[in-house]
């Protein structure tokens, strides 16, 4: 344990770990000492000068090295003559720390003066009113009249867009530099920086596009004064107005830990609506921080499309139906479908609706589809990362693995988790065909070929630097994704990956194991519960009766749609008319997961609690209750009202579970650092945790059970001809999915449909960068715009997935130039 | 007396190697690398009393013996920043004793155990960098730079750097973030740069001045530099004599000469005779020292001048005669620590820029006594509190020109 | 245009300066070579110098805009910088200014009608006792001008306009 020492600060005694700075032990002992440049997550500078106060410590004789004592025995205490700043003074033995006193308070007072000479006091307009640091300090300690003239202030624009997401009020500005400190230290995408110097300095930002980075919406969180705002929630509320439920981020297996902000609108017709996104703390999960798509991309649960009632076709036509109806059609035909029942579900949906159409599949005696290009879930049940894994835990003696994935855009938030690791110390191998960010961190670079991920995989475990790395650490985790896979080939690279910690012994324990980086948010989930996914799944579908929930597999692929235009019967439980609902018999209402409650396994195999935080849409019901109400129309009786009884439920069915209530996951411990309790600057405004930290699930090798571990299946892996392109998929952060295409604030950053070619062959093809092109894969002709990039195989054309490309697995494309347009 | 650092000004043509080499040139610097151990060195030049010319005037020998030895590399870097207002010796220097200057980066280099230094001059030096450039490459084509000097296993290279207007880069910190490709702005001390110096290493900052002492120190021993000077302020320094004199310019003397030594005999005097009002020894950073027969008197050394009520700094005298007004000056000294403010901290932002519209208000309307009391307060109030010096440079003037001359202040009304 | 290529020597002697690690230190002397082609330093210099060293753009433009030497705008081919500080100001050099102005018919800050000269006035340039002194920046380079008067000032400009070197 690291050295403890004991304080005093404002009388109070505090024992607190050596070298923690005087601000944060004044904030363990309950003390607000006000900051703005200062954040606990960021290196401190000192630069506002907010926190200043007064340190004495104890007179140490320099022929002894013994503290001098005065008359009565106690030690004699020198005070600086000058004051300091909590945040950049470490703490020592016997330090006295005055934050109270008429000289702490009158240079806390006199460094507000300051800031105020340049601040607009524009808070009845402000965003941040009622969160603001600026605006509570100067309540509290502020000079009552301003002794500057508001004609000398400076007067600067206050609409500026840093980006179309983030907006700066340059008048606001205090110039604390947290924005920039966290966008360069933490996030590290130095892409807003000051201009100018002295009273002139100002944020910019020069990136295309403006404020080019995955975070940028933190900024606005820990931002102490309203000067920058979200282009989503700017002008929209004040933040007292608003309520908050908890929620975990349905966007991509990490489970970020969220906040709904809601508010009654009487521009929504006086019905609650969601004002913002905010991030709530987690340390082993998210910490503070979540990325831009989880902040912005939720708008589709408030999307005009959303379907707020179930239909039936009737002549042809779906028409609006009761429930009744519509679950007595669905169950006759499931009940009569027996063998030929299958139910086609996505990771999109709860652990709770996974279970009840598990369940169902199970009593018809069907199948339960896992709707996913990737495989390998149940590997990383058998060997995933241990309970009590946690990135922010890691450091030197730790090795992560990233292999076949892009994590900057697949899972922005393990992305920023593992770079801080690797900042530590950790070691940190990057393995992937073509360069991705997280390189910039790495120790080991492995550059294969698309098609040689496994034997990449096995090689890690043999003899030389690489290997040694990986075999001689003393913890490794491995993070495996689908970047140019389909499912048989992510099935064997996990299946290699799984069998590499196997035999290095790296499993089984916290901070080892395998994590799969899934297309969606509850995909281990699914796993867990018994879903798997079908090789050739068109082929699994036709002829059947199928009930796709939480997925549009017409809309995604010209081949799915064929396979069920020619079911036997199709039920669709969605939350919009998807493509796929256009060709069913009978379709669903199902709520948003803003609506209701339920739980998400995450890609650590964390099991969180999210909860309702806006009323349901018309009929809508949760989509655990809508395959009960099913379920009972065929006999079969599953729990439909409660999702923790169906958790309870489920926890006494699948041993994996065994032992997890609702109670358990919503249970929480003190974290530090300490946010959200008297002041909402020291941290930013991110939002307390009281709502559960969930727990991790244990898994075989921790059990203690021997994991049997199959074969690495041979996969004739394509490769790119001579002449020919290979299509391989790649994963984008801001893609067509259901769940971001609504949002139009990400228009932008979502683009057109495009491919990404290598200079050479987009040379042969006489393609120019930004030009459109004729993309044929798979039977499918598609106009796409070119992109290039030299850092890319060459023999390759990347297609990224769902942005309206039918890509579920590397193979031959044709590529030919369009019209030449005008380039850009 | 010999000069000790001007001696071009006996020495013809000492910027070019074989002369300076004819007079004693790198013997020092072979004597140290053959003959001595880099603490031995430091031991004579800490027994020498020589004291940073930069300004702060630490003692230059202790400061050397900081440096972190558990932590490689070192560095050394030059300060030839010089933008203090008043202050013009080092670039008289580098222009004319340029190896002696490069011969004590040398010595200063193996005392600490660094093979690479820097002198980081301001941007506006951009034909003495080239001219350092030049000299550098003389050094390296004889042998006294590069790898394995005078056979030994010592190797040392001398880099430029040149700056690009910022008067901030001349604070030790805001230089070493400025070398490293920053924003020129000062980073909170502790840790000092012998211990988290250039790229985080151990470093050690000194000013030309102090740095072109070193050959003949290390040539004629540590007492023959402390009996030039005083008990005190042991050795020579050179006094940036400006303002209202009649001969202003660079003069080399003994610390211990007086004030009235400096301006008059020196000097030339005051212009069109009248008499000296006030000085301030430091440049714009400095107090204000309201002058008498008494302050005329007094000796110019770093003791002395604070019994005045202000420090000697870098010794950049700027005289001011009756002929001027006080809030004039303060005005001139508001602009240029508004102008140069980093804007790092909030005092310093905040404070220069409200300290400039309160003394432009002054100017255009008439001193008014509330705002000429408002500004006496806005400075007491950033005092200490700022991040670095300059904040608190920026408020000198302003205190002592209110408090010292306050019949300054008391004009109702001017025509604007 | 691109700096490694058409000063790859320099650029080469610029980053041999620094240690390869810390080579974002080449930023400030890639500036200044940037600088020489228009006298100000464009958005496209301003990517590649980030290229270069592995930072961002605004990382470099950061850099630009807190160092006064360095310029994001065209204005006059030579920047006429008249230390108007306090010990020059002593000896004259608010007065020297006033009268450049009134020869040259602008204010200061501005740029004569031909292009040639921006009339600009700065802090301390170490030439306190040489006043009334100024110095010249150029697309390539600095020179010091002191102890001047406005008639030598005048010739000098005269001989920078003969100088033959168009001016845009
Ligand atoms: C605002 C500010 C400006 C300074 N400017 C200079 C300067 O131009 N030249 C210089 O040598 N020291 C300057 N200094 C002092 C340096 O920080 C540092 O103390 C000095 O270079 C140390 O060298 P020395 O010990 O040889 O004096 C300045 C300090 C401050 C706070
Ligand atoms: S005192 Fe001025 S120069 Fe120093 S850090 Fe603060 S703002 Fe910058
Ligand atoms: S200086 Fe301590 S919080 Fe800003």
């Amino acid at each position: 344990m690291t050295k403890q020492v004991t304080l005093t600060i404002d009388g109070k005694q505090v024992t607190v770990a050596d070298g923690m700075l005087v601000i944060d032990a004044a904030k363990t002992a309950g003390i607000d000492i006000p900051v703005f440049c200062y954040h606990p997550k960021m290196e401190p500078v000192g630069m506002c000068r907010q926190c200043m106060v007064e340190i004495g410590r104890p007179m140490i004789d320099r022929a002894t090295g013994k503290a001098i004592l005065d008359d009565k025995g106690d030690p004699k205490v020198q005070f600086m003559p000058k004051l300091e700043t909590a945040c950049t003074n470490p703490v020592s033995e016997g330090m006295v720390v005055l934050t109270q006193s008429d000289k702490a308070k009158a240079g806390q007072k006199a460094n507000l003066e300051f800031l105020l000479t340049s601040h607009p006091l524009d808070c009845p307009i402000c965003d941040k009113g009622g969160e603001c640091a600026l605006q509570d300090l100067t309540i509290a300690h502020g000079p009552g009249q301003s002794r500057y003239l508001y004609d000398e202030k400076m007067h600067l624009a206050k609409n500026v867009p840093l980006g179309e997401l983030i907006f700066l009020d340059q008048e606001r500005c205090i110039q604390c530099a947290r924005c920039i400190r966290f966008q360069d230290e933490i996030a590290g995408d130095a892409v807003i920086d000051f201009d100018e110097r002295g009273r002139s300095t100002q944020i910019v930002s020069l990136s295309d596009p403006g404020f080019d980075s995955v975070f940028s919406g933190n900024t606005t969180d820990i931002c102490p004064v309203g000067a920058l705002t979200t282009a989503d929630f700017r002008f929209g509320a004040r933040p007292w107005e608003l309520n908050a439920s908890a929620s975990i981020c349905s966007q991509c297996p990490v489970g970020c830990n969220l906040t709904f902000n809601t508010r009654r609108e009487a521009m929504a017709d006086g019905t609650i609506v969601i004002k913002r996104v905010m991030p709530r703390q987690n340390e082993e999960v998210n910490e503070t921080w979540i990325c831009d798509k989880g902040r912005f991309a939720y708008h589709y649960v408030e999307s005009d499309a959303r379907l707020g009632k179930s239909l039936i076709r009737k002549d042809g036509r779906l028409a609006r139906a009761s429930w009744d109806a519509a679950t007595r059609a669905a169950g006759q035909a499931f009940a009569e479908a027996k063998k030929n029942f299958v139910v086609l579900a996505s990771g999109r949906l709860s652990n709770e609706d996974l279970f009840n159409l598990k369940s169902l599949a199970d009593q018809v005696g069907g199948k339960a589809v896992l709707y996913s290009n990737m495989g390998g879930g149940d590997l990383t049940a058998l060997v995933g990362v241990g309970a009590g894994t946690n990135f922010g835990e890691m450091g030197k003696g730790t090795t992560i693995v990233v292999m076949a994935s892009d994590l900057y855009e697949e899972a922005p938030i393990w992305y920023l988790r593992v770079k801080q690791a690797a900042e530590r110390g950790a070691t940190l191998i990057v393995a992937n065909p073509r360069e991705t960010k997280l390189e910039r961190y790495s120790d080991f670079v492995i550059r294969y070929s698309y098609g040689d991920e496994v034997k990449t995989v096995q090689d890690l475990t043999k003899k030389g630097k690489v290997g040694d790395a990986f075999t001689k650490a003393e913890n490794a985790v491995i993070l495996f994704g689908s970047e140019g896979l389909g499912l048989e080939g992510s099935t064997a690279l996990a299946t290699a990956c799984a069998r590499a910690l196997n035999d290095t012994e790296h499993v089984g324990k916290p901070n080892n194991g395998l994590i799969g980086v899934w297309q969606r948010a509850n995909d281990q989930g699914a796993w867990e519960i018994g879903f798997r996914p079908e090789e050739n799944l068109a082929a699994a579908l036709k002829g059947k009766t199928v009930y796709v929930v939480g997925a549009d597999p017409a809309g995604d692929d010209p081949a799915l749609a064929k396979a069920l235009s020619s079911a036997e019967f199709v039920a669709v439980q969605d939350l919009f008319e998807t493509e796929t609902a256009k060709l069913a018999d009978v379709v669903l209402a199902a709520q948003a997961y803003t609506e209701r409650e339920g739980t998400f396994t995450s890609g650590e195999r964390r099991v969180q609690r999210f909860y309702p935080a806006v009323p349901a849409l018309g009929e809508s019901k949760p989509d655990y209750a809508i395959t009960s109400q099913v379920a009972r129309q065929m006999g079969v009786i599953l729990e439909g009202t409660s999702a923790s009884v169906v958790f309870d439920i489920m926890a006494a069915d699948i041993p994996v579970f065994a032992g997890l209530n609702y109670a358990r996951l919503a249970e929480v411990k003190e974290q530090w650092p300490i946010v959200g309790r008297g002041d909402m600057y020291y941290g930013g405004s991110t939002y307390e945790n009281k709502q559960g930290l969930g727990v991790q699930l244990s898994n075989a090798a921790s059990r203690g059970e021997k994991a049997t571990l199959p074969r690495v299946q041979k996969v004739a892996a394509v490769r790119p001809k001579e002449n020919k392109l290979l299509a391989v998929p790649f994963t984008k952060l801001y893609d067509r999915g259901a769940t971001v295409a609504s949002t139009e604030l990400l228009d932008q950053r979502i683009g057109q449909a495009f491919v990404v070619l290598h200079p050479s062959a987009a040379k042969n093809l006489g393609i120019e960068a930004g030009e459109r092109a004729k993309l044929t894969l798979d039977g499918i002709n598609e106009e796409v715009v070119v992109k290039i990039d030299d850092t890319i195989p060459a023999g390759v054309v990347l297609v990224p997935r769902s942005m309206g490309l039918p890509i579920n697995e590397p193979g031959e494309a044709g590529l030919k130039a369009g019209k030449k347009a005008a380039v850009r | 007396m010999a000069s000790v650092i001007l001696r071009h000004r006996e020495i013809p043509d000492i910027n070019k190697l074989n002369i300076y080499k004819k007079n004693g040139g790198f013997v020092a610097f072979k004597n140290a690398v053959t003959k001595m151990q880099p603490s031995e060195v430091t031991d004579v030049v800490k027994n020498s009393g020589l004291r940073g010319r930069g300004g702060a005037g630490f003692p230059t020998g202790v400061k050397w013996s900081f440096i972190d030895n558990k932590n490689w590399p070192h560095y050394v870097v030059a300060n030839a920043d010089e933008s203090e207002p008043g202050t013009f010796k080092d670039r008289e220097i580098m222009e004319s004793n340029p190896f002696q200057f490069l011969e004590g980066v040398a010595l200063a280099s193996y005392a600490v155990g660094a093979n690479a230094a820097y002198v980081y001059l301001r941007g506006e030096f951009w034909q003495v960098a080239a001219f350092l450039d030049e000299k550098i490459a003389e050094m390296e084509a004889a042998g006294y730079l590069g790898e394995n000097l005078f056979g030994t296993e010592y190797s040392l290279k001398i880099y430029t750097h040149l700056g690009a207007g910022a008067y901030i880069c001349g604070e030790e910190t805001a230089m070493l973030e400025s070398i490293e490709g920053k924003r020129g702005q000062p980073r909170i001390r502790p840790p000092f740069p012998a211990v988290y110096g250039l790229y985080g290493k151990p470093t050690v900052v000194n000013n030309v001045e102090t740095l072109t002492n070193l050959p003949l120190i290390i040539q004629n021993g540590a007492d023959w530099y402390k009996s030039l000077g005083t008990p005190d302020s042991a050795g020579v320094k050179i006094f940036s004599l400006s303002g209202r004199v009649r001969k202003p310019g660079n003069y080399e003397l003994p610390f211990g000469t007086t004030f009235r030594q400096l301006i008059y005999e020196h000097g030339g005097g005051i212009l069109d005779g009248h008499p000296v009002k006030a000085i301030m020894p430091a440049g714009a950073s400095s107090s204000f020292i309201l002058v008498d027969d008494k302050v005329l008197n007094t000796p110019m050394d770093y003791a002395s001048v604070r019994t005045l009520g202000a420090d000697l700094g870098s010794a950049s005298v700027i005289v001011i005669d009756d002929t001027v007004s006080i809030d004039w000056v303060i005005n001139k000294t508001i602009h240029f620590f508004k102008h140069e403010s980093c804007g790092k901290c909030t005092p310093c932002r905040e404070g220069t820029y409200w300290m400039m519209h309160l003394i432009d208000r002054i100017h255009k309307n008439g001193h008014s006594k509330a705002d000429v009391d408002l500004l006496l307060n806005v400075a007491r109030q950033m005092q200490n509190k700022c991040l670095c010096p300059l904040g608190e440079f920026s408020t000198m003037a302003v205190v002592t020109g209110i408090e010292r001359f306050s019949q300054d202040f008391k004009v109702v009304s001017r025509n604007s | 245009m691109s700096l490694a290529k058409k000063y790859s020597k320099e650029v080469k002697q610029i980053l041999s300066k620094y240690p390869a690690e810390h080579k974002r230190s080449a930023v400030m002397p890639l500036l200044y070579l940037a600088q020489r082609e228009e006298g100000y330093i464009n958005k496209e210099a301003m990517q590649e110098i980030g290229k270069l060293l592995d930072i961002t753009e605004t990382e470099v433009a950061s850099i630009v805009g807190f160092y006064t030497l360095y310029h994001d705008k065209k204005e006059g081919k030579y920047r006429m910088q008249v230390c108007t500080d306090l010990p020059c100001a002593l000896r004259g050099a608010d007065q020297f200014m006033e009268s450049l102005c009134e020869h040259l018919g602008i204010k200061v800050g501005e740029t004569t009608a031909d292009g040639l000269i921006t009339l600009e006035s700065v802090t301390c340039l170490a030439g306190c006792d040489k006043a009334p002194m100024f110095q010249l920046q150029s697309p390539d380079g600095l020179e010091y001008h002191e102890n001047m008067t406005v008639d030598k000032t005048m010739e000098l400009i005269e001989a920078l306009k003969k100088s033959g070197t168009e001016v845009k």
